[in-house]
């Protein structure tokens, strides 16, 4: 398998505040990489650095053989090979879900109208939603939202999605719904980074498990079940134990 | 009070209110462009004129609008720069109007969370994408009560037009106490004419307001 | 051109004279706002109270001041009430009615949004402590209101110096007549002493007003 994402040497701070101290990832197309660790262990950071949303410090970040160098403007141009989604949705309110959809196909890759619709309702139907694409976002319930959110992302084309905690703010019975469309899209081959704190799924959806902590990846494992019954290091032992009473 | 009198003056009124109207909302029009033009540029944060801008804010918000038309219109033809009455009304209303308005448009630009911004950037937009087609509507939409409190502000702020002789409800109304005194008439038509030009703006605000706190999208 | 009128205010007691006018301006705003805050913390106590009449009532008063510019009720005060009433006001006195007017409702809609403001959990938190009405207003509920509300009135201030240039209007003597005076006598030595003497009065009002609406944004700022 080919490399997408190669991360190396990335460094973020925060005023003297190191967050992420030396970060080298290197992630192959298809692959579903799950980043856990404690709250402010940076993985957030991590992602919102991989989409330009947050400035680095030092490193380079390579997606799709296209180099993007610390200080260097043009992440921008990776946004569009990368899709993100967030805890909080952020769906546009003033739009209906179809017209979140079609807004970024529309103005950024200036696709026509008609086959942006097109692929947008095959999407919706994917995820059980093509009978809401004329709501607002506020008609919806947070796992509706959130499945929205992905469908948005994905009819970018993205090579590498990334997912933010994406079911952190949703009640539990929501839970499902959003981790079952991910699911799914793992087995249709998408590349995935996603963050969280759902170690079941985390279980179930990884091919690779990244455990990071204050700014470091401390373990990373190719045997996901291994990690999560007998992981190699202190640090990520004591972390899962905190999820024991589960 | 005299109907007599009454019917034979409503006309003048009715022109007078005609002639408000039309600088008023001149004027409105100009407030909200520089208001737009303004709050985009404190938005993105623009080197030099968003000093600029912050220096215009304070000039026009800190004195009165009589102050400002009589420099307009008195003074600064002494320094080659003749305008009429009516233009002067207009460019007066405008810029202050547009300190008022750039200030609502801001916090709602404020109100927007950051990261609105960032999932639209996320999805490979500009930054002037992501400000025209997610930012500006939802602030636009959130800045509505006060964008009509400032129309509401800026209507009452026409009258003293007739200070630099334009010729709107309080010249016309002063005019006519000042021929033929029937002071009472005059009044109860100023007043009138005043509630037919702020009554419905007031309403509507009212409405709006109500709409603004119970819905949103979607309703 | 090269004369744009800044000599003749220093010609005699002009200057001075300007300052006396602004004054006069500044004096009337002076009253009128400690009429304002006093009788609108009254007024905005009273909004908040479920009394049917009593809020229909004071509705009608809010919606008057909203709609009517204050030009329009200085003239129904000074000309209307001496035709009315044969009541003889002097102008001073019809402007600070009239200004009064206004302030007490602009106060009183202040207070009023200042109290409502206040989470009612406040309340139920400090009944819950077992502190009783009165203590509840005057511990809890008083001070945060207050601290809203500084910054809101003194924001009223600016306003009111601002508009009270209106006066001149019913015949009062303030900066701006004063200033239309200077240019009419000093027409023919000094033909274009209207540029020097309005960006004066343009910048007066601007030294006093500024220091007071950055006081005010600086308070909002430290208490928000």
């Amino acid at each position: 398998m080919s490399e997408l994402l190669k991360v190396t040497h990335l460094q973020k701070k925060f005023g003297d505040n190191v967050v992420l101290k030396d970060i080298n990832l290197t992630v192959k197309k298809g692959e579903v990489v799950v980043i856990i660790g404690p709250s402010g262990c940076g993985k957030s950071t991590f992602l919102r650095c991989l989409n330009g949303l947050e400035e680095i410090q030092d490193g380079v970040i390579v997606v799709d053989g296209l180099p993007v160098e610390a200080g260097k403007r043009e992440i921008t141009k990776l946004r569009q090979k990368i899709g993100m989604v967030f805890q909080s949705y952020e769906l546009f309110p003033h739009k209906t879900v179809l017209e979140n959809i079609i807004l970024a196909p529309l103005k950024v890759q200036k696709r026509s109208k008609e086959e942006a619709i097109k692929e947008a309702l095959e999407l919706l139907d994917k995820v059980g939603l093509v009978e809401k694409k004329d709501y607002y976002p506020r008609q919806l319930s947070g796992g509706q939202k959130q499945r929205v959110a992905i469908v948005r992302a994905l009819l970018m084309h993205p090579d590498i999605l990334l997912f933010d905690e994406v079911t952190a703010a949703l009640d539990p019975e929501m839970v499902h719904e959003v981790l079952e469309t991910m699911l799914a899209l793992a087995k249709a081959g998408s590349t995935m980074l996603i963050v969280t704190h759902e170690m079941s799924f985390a279980r179930a959806i990884a091919d690779r498990v990244i455990f990071l902590d204050k700014g470091d990846i401390v373990e990373e494992a190719n045997d996901v079940k291994g990690f999560f019954t007998e992981p190699k290091t202190e640090r990520a032992k004591r972390f899962l134990k905190t999820f024991a009473y589960e | 009070m005299d109907i007599d009198i009454l019917k034979e003056y409503i006309p003048l009124y009715k022109e007078a209110l005609i002639l408000t109207l039309k600088i008023g909302w001149q004027g409105i029009f100009l407030s909200l462009i520089l208001g737009l033009i303004g709050a985009a540029i404190l938005h993105f944060k623009v080197p030099v004129l968003k000093t600029i801008t912050g220096i215009y804010i304070e000039i026009f918000r800190n004195t009165p609008l009589l102050v400002q038309l009589f420099f307009i219109y008195f003074a600064l033809p002494k320094v080659g720069i003749q305008i009429t009455a009516e233009t002067c009304g207009v460019l007066g209303l405008g810029l202050l109007g547009g300190a008022y308005m750039i200030e609502t448009f801001r916090s709602g630009l404020e109100s927007i969370p950051t990261i609105q911004t960032e999932s639209a950037l996320s999805l490979g937009m500009t930054n002037g994408q992501t400000f025209y087609h997610v930012i500006l509507p939802q602030a636009v939409s959130v800045s509505v009560p006060g964008l009509l409190a400032n129309v509401i502000f800026l209507l009452k702020e026409t009258s003293v037009f007739s200070t630099i002789s334009l010729m709107d409800l309080m010249f016309t109304a002063k005019d006519l106490i000042g021929m033929y005194a029937k002071t009472i008439e005059c009044l109860f038509l100023l007043v009138v004419f005043y509630l037919i030009m702020l009554l419905p703006v007031s309403l509507l605000g009212a409405i709006i307001e109500r709409r603004a706190r119970y819905g949103q999208f979607g309703d | 051109m090269d004369n744009l009128g800044i000599d003749v205010l220093f010609k005699g007691t002009n200057f001075i004279r300007l300052l006396q006018g602004l004054w006069v301006s500044v004096e009337i705003s002076i009253v009128s706002v400690v009429i304002s805050i006093i009788l609108g913390l009254v007024v905005g106590a009273l909004m908040t109270l479920e009394k049917m009449w009593l809020k229909v009532i004071l509705k009608i008063y809010l919606e008057i001041v909203r709609i009517m510019p204050q030009m329009v009720l200085l003239f129904i005060v000074y000309f209307g009430t001496t035709r009315v009433f044969g009541w003889d006001v002097s102008a001073e006195s019809a402007a600070i009615f009239v200004f009064s007017f206004w302030g007490i409702a602009e106060m009183g809609d202040l207070v009023r949004g200042s109290i409502k403001s206040i989470p009612k959990i406040q309340f139920e938190s400090a009944f819950a402590l077992g502190m009783d009405k009165k203590q509840t207003y005057f511990y809890i509920i008083l001070p945060q209101t207050i601290r809203r509300l500084i910054p809101l009135s003194i924001n009223l201030i600016t306003r009111m110096i601002k508009t009270t240039s209106l006066v001149m209007m019913i015949g009062i003597v303030e900066v701006l007549k004063v200033a239309q005076q200077i240019i009419e006598a000093n027409r023919k030595t000094s033909p274009n002493a209207a540029f020097g003497v309005f960006a004066v009065v343009f910048l007066l009002y601007f030294i006093v007003c500024w220091p007071i609406s950055r006081l005010a944004v600086y308070l909002e700022k430290r208490w928000a």
